[in-house]
């Protein structure tokens, strides 16, 4: 069933192609009804879904793919990754649904998505990491014909520089997989028994190192500062679906890669590198909201903001490697405050992005400056966008309360230095507010004048992932229920 | 009978928080919308007398270690009933003065009703923390409700983050509370461990001075006042500013806990209630002084939470609520009607509209402190109290309450003195300053005030025998109230006094009292203006540092394949023509060593071979004896060398 979920959208892509006489109308229904029937296969995988053993994966599967290397197609979710393919597929939904207008080469621009789809899904119930790696390099791939096929303004330029750094940092993350394969007694790229062996554990030095190319090839995808400087251009200039799968999914890849694969199979080396983590997480949520603060352009602000929110997920997962006899219970709040961080910033932001579609498609310019009173001519936009910027701030009843309290509460407990991050959610409170009231309060000018509100597929995208994080939010335990006993399986992993 | 107030304490935050949103997000309801906020609001009154009754306690599992828990214990069920009423007789009196964006307004109202339930009730620090942002957020969204002007909007905006950088302390204070070992519930906070005790009393009280617009953040509430007056009268008076000084009187026991907490709560408190009573006294516009009055009377609040005063603190909170709901409407009644809220411009408005200056003149006198009304003597039981901490402390709250003596008096003498005829046209120039009015003030918003009114003038009997012990007992703090009949006296006879003298010569108004200590001012130079420089100078260095130096380094390895070009041309494209000419003309010279050596010594080997030849042919003569001689002469040398070498 796992299998048919990741490779549907493949399928479906693959049709599109081949059949080019499909008009337009009907490959983006296409696009909406296969991501729709995902959605809803996934719906039932998590009805079914009961909490695997610890170190083991539910609904997995598992055939011969490289036998020489001993890499395998291996697949399955647990706690923590069931929430990712989840939230994947409803942005992939919401995505179709807004690209329902879409009038550049619809057909070319479904199919490409739904390749994406399957790309992400994939990585995320992966459980072999020549299979990770595959998906991993791929979903870079897909991202880059996005931007490059449907973007705007520079988009040559920032799609390549896009790939380029992404795909280097990828490079970096295979050399560590071949450490971690070769250090393996016997070789293999299988995760959970790579996990379960944790093969580099007596040599600190091979340790270190490969966990360092490891953590630079996640640092690069998360990205953490410094190496984010591709996100601003490549989110500016990508089209709003774009920016919105780029944020919301791709994103979370590295993220994942932290609590999936460096800190079960490298405990010892993360564990003696936690305090250098911590300090990218910190540096991460305070430069990334400084400087979020300082943007005028409403895309290149909220990318940085995102800096800002996977900075709150790197600082609690390095807080989980200050193994201490009696924080293990904050310590395992703080992994599960960084996996709820994935899904709720995937939805939040998402949302964002596709709101900032909006001043893009109708007024051609992100520059806040630009606008002026738009909630008068474009009400129910504004309300959408005081939600999102409310939801991305951190309010209660939203689901980034829920992460970054947990963060907090977790990462003080078991560290109080790093109190210091808490200031993130100040500087995010005024620069989205400072947004909120440039854009959409005042006098009405500039290119407000005269602008259109949202449409029916553009309210119903956008306001689905808000409600989505508004239901987590105020009725956090099911999703809480599913991840928590899988972070104090990685809390418990990093013990060792 | 648990049931039924498990099912009122549910409703009570579950009600007016999905009225509100709907109502909010709806904008379909615009009719319907201050109806069905009325019915809730009612409804709510019932229910938190329901709930104050019966003081249940509900909880669900919510955060990992922490419950979503609310539960009323006896201070919840003297407030929840206070807020309930009060956000009635408010949205009662806003039905007839808000007339656009009503189901915005309304919707924003309840949300905000529901989440000052939350906090009134939370058990937990979650729950807590939950309740006490959204406060916030409904506040800002209140506060810049008329949003086509970019002003109010910008106040919101203060008002919100100056709270929140407040609230920071909360999360500090959870963090602490699950690191100390006694669980996240507020009640527990006292038994966990001391390190963490003193952080998490710290994270709390931080909280707490933030929204109950305490020194030195008091300034949000000057900008705060930017909203519509119902907002004022609801939310930055009787309810959320309140919760600040409601949430110090629960951690009572946490702060005494600690040692530094309780001195330091009191010590502010009473610092605020003196200074922001001086800015009260110099303020020239109306809402503004109440504003000014607002922290400071909360000051009385906060200082009865480190004193220990719980039922003093919360008779005096609500006592407050009333009266200053009360006065915040009436200024808001007068807005509307005249455009203006300046003193300069309500001269002697008692004189045309009755009700509504009646009901303000007795909410000013309990806000002297004038006796038998409300706050003489709520203020007096805290100041008992006072008195056994710390002769001065005493001495400072006595201070505080003559200048709000002072201050009501300056407005009683506004609105009650007649305007000589020659002064008329000073008056008139004020009205319609700030906005257009509309000469009336309708029924809706006339009756609240006598309801408040009455409350001003009679919640004081809550700190008195005989209510008084009920109350004390009810917060569990059986015995609290010992009035001394001097101390009554001696500060009913100062607020007369100070009331008569204000009628007599105007007060001084200094500069640094009419602009809030300049603390706003402060806040700008000190804390907004250099982080805006920092995050101007780190995005500076995120395009040209950081940004540059990996574009520089895809440049250079650009730079170097381009280098390589060139390289290809002249080092590695030359070499191989060097290296082939080179060849060329060694196979050149070859070719002469060729011709000159090797052709020359295979020809002489030639030559050689055909002398050898012709050598050979010599032997070959034909004669057979010659033969013979030649065999003999091979075998004796052949026997020779066998005998020799074997």
């Amino acid at each position: 069933m796992l299998s048919v979920i990741v490779f549907l959208p493949l399928v479906a892509a693959a049709a599109l192609v081949a059949l080019p006489r499909l008009g337009d109308r009907l490959a983006r229904w296409a696009w909406v009804a296969v991501a729709a029937v995902d959605l809803a296969l996934i719906v039932i995988l998590w009805a079914r879904y009961d909490t695997p053993p610890a170190g083991g994966l539910a609904f997995a599967q598992q055939v011969d793919w490289i036998p020489g290397v001993n890499s395998s197609y291996h697949i399955g979710v647990d706690g923590l990754s069931l929430p990712l393919v989840a939230m994947t597929a409803v942005i992939f939904l919401a995505c179709a649904v807004y690209a329902l207008r879409e009038r550049h080469r619809p057909r070319g621009h479904a199919a490409l998505f739904l390749f994406l789809q399957t790309v992400s899904l994939g990585l995320f119930v992966a459980a072999d990491l020549i299979l990770f790696f595959v998906f991993f390099d791929l979903s870079i791939v897909g991202m880059y014909f996005v931007i490059a096929g449907w973007g705007h303004g520079n988009r040559a330029h920032s799609a390549l520089k896009f790939f380029l750094y992404t795909f280097l940092g990828s490079l970096a993350l295979l050399v560590g997989f071949i450490g971690l394969y070769v250090a393996a007694e016997p070789h293999t790229f299988d995760m959970p028994t790579l996990a379960a062996a944790t093969p580099l554990a007596a040599r600190p030095l091979a340790g270190g190192l490969v966990l360092a190319a490891i953590l630079l090839g996640l640092a690069v995808k998360t990205p953490t500062v410094p190496f984010h400087t591709w996100l601003p251009p490549a989110h500016t200039d990508a089209p709003a679906v774009g920016s919105a799968v780029l944020a919301g999914v791709l994103l979370k890849m590295g993220t994942y890669g932290f609590v999936r694969i460096a800190m079960p199979m490298l405990p010892q080396a993360w564990r003696a590198w936690a305090w250098v983590i911590i300090a990218v997480g910190v540096v991460s949520v305070i430069y990334g909201a400084l400087v979020a603060l300082a943007q005028t352009n409403l895309k290149r602000m909220v990318a940085y903001t995102s800096v800002n929110h996977m900075g709150y997920i790197v600082l609690a997962v390095g807080v989980a490697g200050l193994v201490a006899g009696d924080t293990m219970q904050a310590r395992t709040v703080a992994v599960t405050g960084a996996v709820t961080q994935m899904v709720s910033h995937g939805l939040i932001t998402a949302a964002l992005f596709l709101l900032a579609g909006v001043l893009r498609e109708r007024a051609g310019t992100d520059d806040m400056h630009d606008y002026g009173g738009l909630a008068a001519p474009a009400p129910v936009f504004a309300t959408l966008f005081a939600v999102g910027a409310f939801a991305a701030l951190g309010l209660p009843a939203f689901s980034g309360f829920i992460a970054e309290f947990q963060i907090f509460t977790g990462s003080i407990a078991a560290a109080p230095a790093t109190a210091v991050a808490v200031l993130g959610i100040l500087i995010t409170a005024a620069l989205f507010l400072r947004a909120l009231q440039r854009v959409f309060t005042g006098e009405t000018r500039g290119k407000s004048i005269g602008f259109t509100d949202l449409r029916a597929g553009e309210r119903w995208s956008i306001g689905a992932l808000l409600l989505l994080s508004l239901v987590i939010g105020v009725l956090p335990r099911p999703l809480l229920q599913v991840i928590e006993p899988a972070a104090r399986t990685v809390v418990g992993l990093l013990g060792r | 009978m648990t049931t039924l107030g498990q099912a009122a304490l549910w409703s009570l935050v579950a009600v007016p928080a999905v009225a509100g949103a709907l109502l909010a997000l709806g904008r379909r309801a615009e009719r319907a919308a201050a109806p069905a906020s009325l019915a809730v609001a009612a409804a709510s009154v019932v229910l938190s007398l329901v709930v104050a009754v019966t003081q249940p306690a509900v909880s669900v599992p919510f955060l990992a270690g922490a419950r979503f828990e609310l539960t009323v214990d006896g201070l919840g069920a003297v407030v929840l009933p206070m807020l309930t009423v009060v956000t009635l007789l408010v949205l009662l009196a806003a039905a007839g003065e808000i007339h656009r964006s009503k189901a915005r307004f309304h919707g924003l109202m309840l949300l905000f009703a529901a989440s000052a339930a939350l906090t009134v009730t939370a058990g937990t620090l979650p729950t807590l923390l939950f309740a006490w942002e959204i406060m916030g957020a409904a506040s800002y969204a209140l506060i810049g409700f008329w949003w086509r002007d970019a002003d109010r909007v910008s106040a919101g905006l203060t008002a919100f983050v100056t709270t929140r950088a407040a609230d920071v302390g909360l999360y500090l204070a959870a963090g602490a509370a699950l690191a100390g070992g006694a669980g996240l519930a507020l009640a527990d906070l006292p038994a966990s461990s001391p390190g963490w005790r003193h952080l998490a009393a710290a994270g709390i009280l931080a909280a707490a001075l933030g929204k109950a617009a305490q020194l030195p953040v008091s300034f949000w509430l000057s900008r705060a006042m930017a909203g519509p007056s119902p907002v004022s009268a609801l939310l930055h008076s009787a309810a959320m500013v309140a919760m600040g000084g409601y949430l110090l009187l629960r951690v009572q026991p946490l702060l005494a806990a600690t040692g530094w907490a309780a001195p330091t709560t009191m010590w502010v408190g009473a610092a605020t209630a003196l200074l922001l009573g001086a800015v009260a006294v110099a303020q020239r516009d109306l809402k503004q002084l109440l504003a000014a009055s607002t922290a400071a009377q909360l000051g009385f609040v906060v200082l009865a939470a480190g004193a220990g005063a719980v039922a003093g603190g919360a008779a005096h909170m609500v006592a407050h609520a009333a009266t200053k709901a009360l006065l915040f409407l009436a200024a808001g009644a007068w807005l509307s009607a005249l455009g203006t809220k300046q003193l300069a411009g309500l001269r002697a408005v008692v004189a045309r509209w009755r009700l509504v200056g009646w009901s303000a003149t007795v909410g000013a006198l309990a806000l002297a402190g004038i006796p038998p009304l409300s706050l003489w003597a709520t203020k007096d039981v805290i100041l008992a109290r006072a008195l056994d901490q710390s002769p001065w402390l005493y001495a400072v709250g006595l201070a505080a309450s003559a200048l709000s003596a002072a201050y009501a008096g300056k407005m009683l003498v506004i609105i009650w003195r007649r305007v000589p005829a020659d002064e008329q046209a000073d008056v008139d120039a004020h009205q319609h300053g700030e906005q257009k009015g509309s000469g009336r003030i309708s029924g809706l918003e006339q009756a609240p005030l006598v309801v408040l009114a009455v409350g001003a003038a009679y919640s004081g009997l809550l700190a008195l025998p005989p209510l008084g012990a009920t109350v004390s007992a009810a917060v569990g703090r059986p015995g609290e109230f010992r009035l001394s009949l001097i101390e009554l006296a001696v500060s009913g006879a100062i607020a007369l006094a100070i009331v008569l003298a204000v009628a007599r010569r105007p007060v001084p108004e200094p500069r640094w009292a009419l602009r809030w200590l300049g603390m706003e001012t402060a806040a700008q130079v000190l804390v907004v203006r250099p982080t805006l420089r920092c995050a101007e100078a780190l995005a500076r260095f995120d395009d040209r540092v950081l940004d540059r130096a990996v574009t520089g380094l895809a440049g250079a390895v650009l730079k170097l394949s381009r280098q390589a070009g060139p390289f290809d041309d002249r080092v590695l494209d030359r070499g191989v023509e060097l290296a082939s000419t080179g060849v060329v003309h060694v196979a050149q010279r070859a070719a002469r060593v060729d011709d000159r050596w090797l052709d020359g010594a295979v020809e002489a080997l030639a030559a050689g071979m055909r002398r050898l030849g012709q050598l050979a042919r010599r032997p070959q003569s034909g004669q057979l004896y010659q033969y013979y001689q030649q065999a003999v002469v091979v075998l004796v040398v052949a026997v020779v060398v066998l005998v020799v070498l074997g």
